[in-house]
């Protein structure tokens, strides 16, 4: 069951994505940039943690949640430092989807010749 | 006068296209002109180690088979006018290092192919130069690269992209009698109908494309039938029906001898969206497969009307849209010719 | 230069020319990839919750790093571009995407050098990502936790 949602979630989310690009002729990056600052938004109401309860994968794997991620951490950092914590924790839970970005990104490119 | 009308050149009859050579990447040797060119690689980086310099390799390819086949060297070559689609013409910058051929870079985006061959012609009809070699070139990758995104990137492309063509062209300008006449060229003004969308050029192209095309006919008093064919550079299958339809508007009827060199270098089955783009295009089109036509005699009379985006992703970005330019080349074969 | 009704006109005359995208059959491929890659995310936090120590909060973070190791992979064999052109935002959307953004414009600019090529351009495609991302997250951050304290 846990996988029929993360499948239906998580592709309906990229369903929205696609008729961005084809309807409204967004760019991927556009697209990626606006979900990221829309999962943020969401976290601040808190409705994306019950998307996350609710659909797991589906809703971790897009990249609306790197902005849910975004704001958590700076929220949980905030309940002990104040106003500071916010730029204390902003990149606490991200930490590892950044680092391991910019290792393999790195790597693969040391590697790897591009195909064309 | 060699100029008629405002903007087109009839040439002396001593300017002979003399020789050409062409030189393709992977997909294109699969197309169905693969086997019309002298030199194929099957690998994208043309046994070099970057893009870059597996474009210069395909223009310095071509331009040694076309020399070769004239029995000719470097030093026989009084000028050298080639061009390609990267920043500053590097491509045409370092092969012309290599050749040390006296030099012109020229700039015109996909239309550089018929661009080169009517200001080479011109310097031939001139009598400022015997021989010119006029050479251009076009890399998937390195177009990938510059214009969109990285080669790897996963962005999705809509059918109206265009693939540009791997692959160079060179050609011979001489007084020196040859069974292919270069007759007349028409340059083209630079056109803009607000088309923004760097993923269709076609719809970009297309009116430069018409607007060339119905001047030179004009400024000729040539019809549209005198033409075997009519071949547009790289409108693709967006932009050949618009061309079509523009000339029509105007009383032009190219339905039976237009074609688009676009769709000729690939097949319809190969993954290329709309077709194939680039200056490479028109090139190793004409210069490969149209110039053997006109030399068995196959095909008379050809407009050759190389088109070019003249795209830029910075102006892109700042919301500016495309502003586009089309030159036309009028070749003659003598073997059956009017003359 | 062309004035404005002649560009409508153009744009108009032309339209039925112009391929439409075809919406539901892209939207269908960006259900079936974006949905797959899910899957497979959910199949790797389970694998992290059941043979390592991690629960659902945390097992998010193994879970991404897994999916752009394999992203990066697939660009470094040139399978992600493909994968990118049927599955258009399904293939952009997931984390899988960002990675391919990232190792994609280092590997492009690797005849540049390690320095000059690979490390700075790393982020020229993903980078806006981060930006939007970290600036949205500081701004609802401050607005939600005034709202807190002054509750």
């Amino acid at each position: 069951m846990d996988y029929l949602w993360a499948f239906l979630v998580g592709g309906a989310i990229c369903v929205v994505g696609q008729l961005l690009i084809d309807i409204f002729k967004l760019t991927p990056a556009h697209v990626t940039t606006s979900f990221v600052v829309l999962g943020a938004l969401l976290d601040a109401f808190g409705i994306y943690d019950n998307l996350i309860k609710f659909a797991g994968a589906g809703a971790t794997v897009p990249i609306t949640s790197f902005g849910h991620n975004l704001l958590h951490g700076a929220m949980a950092s905030a309940e002990d430092h104040g106003f500071i914590g916010i730029a204390m924790g902003i990149f606490e839970l991200t930490s590892a989807g950044i680092s391991s970005a910019i290792l393999f990104g790195f790597l693969v490119a040391l590697i790897f010749k591009p195909k064309g | 006068m060699k100029l008629q009308g405002r903007q087109t050149w009839k040439f002396g009859s001593e300017v002979y296209l003399n020789s050409t050579g062409t030189a393709v990447g992977p997909m294109e040797s699969e197309g169905p002109l693969g086997a019309l060119f002298d030199v194929r690689y099957n690998d994208l980086h043309c046994n070099e180690k970057n893009w870059e310099l597996a474009e210069r390799r395909l223009m310095e390819d071509s331009i040694a088979s076309c020399l070769s086949k004239a029995k000719l060297t470097n030093d026989d070559i009084n000028f050298f006018l080639a061009g390609d689609l990267l920043n500053q013409v590097v491509t045409a910058n370092y092969v012309a290092r290599g050749n040390e051929i006296p030099f012109l870079g020229i700039f015109g985006a996909c239309s550089t192919s018929m661009e080169s061959l009517a200001v080479g012609a011109a310097l031939v009809d001139g009598g400022f130069a015997q021989r010119v070699v006029a050479a251009v070139s076009s890399h998937n990758a390195t177009a990938e690269r510059q214009f969109r995104y990285p080669t790897e990137y996963g962005g999705q492309k809509p059918d109206t992209a265009t693939f540009t063509v791997t692959g160079a062209g060179a050609a011979l300008i001489s007084n020196e009698p040859s069974p292919i006449r270069i007759t007349s060229a028409t340059i083209g003004r630079v056109q803009d109908l607000g088309i923004k969308d760097p993923f269709d050029m076609g719809s970009a192209m297309a009116p430069a494309a018409a607007d060339t095309i119905m001047t030179h006919l004009k400024e000729t008093g040539m019809a549209a039938e005198d033409y075997d064919l009519i071949v547009t550079g790289d409108l693709s299958g967006v932009g050949a029906p618009i061309v079509k339809m523009l000339l029509k508007e105007k009383g032009i009827d190219v339905s039976n001898n237009h074609r688009d060199c676009g769709l000729m270098v690939y097949r319809p089955d190969q993954e290329v969206f709309a077709g194939g783009s680039g200056c490479g295009c028109s090139a190793v089109v004409t210069y490969g497969h149209l110039v053997k036509e006109l030399m068995s005699g196959s095909l008379k009379r050809i407009l050759v009307i190389a088109t070019g985006a003249l795209l830029n992703p910075t102006m892109i970005q700042q919301k500016e849209s495309i502003p586009t330019i089309a030159h036309a080349v009028a070749l003659e074969g003598i073997k059956g010719g009017s003359n | 230069m062309s004035n404005k009704e002649q560009q409508q006109e153009y744009a108009k005359k032309i339209k039925p020319l112009q391929p439409k995208p075809p919406y539901f059959i892209n939207c269908l491929k960006a259900y079936l990839v974006g949905g797959l890659i899910c899957v497979i995310g959910e199949a790797l936090m389970k694998f992290y919750m059941t043979y390592f120590n991690f629960n659902e909060e945390t097992a998010g973070n193994p879970t991404a790093a897994t999916l752009i190791l394999i992203a990066a992979l697939l660009t470094g064999i040139g399978v992600y571009d493909k994968i990118g052109q049927f599955g258009g935002a399904g293939s952009a959307v997931p984390v899988t995407g960002f990675a391919n953004a990232v190792t994609s414009a280092a590997l492009e600019h690797k005849s540049e050098g390690i320095v000059l090529g690979i490390a700075t351009n790393l982020f020229k495609l993903a980078g806006s990502v981060i930006v939007f991302g970290a600036v949205a997250a500081y701004i609802f951050g401050m607005i939600r936790y005034a709202f807190k304290t002054l509750m």
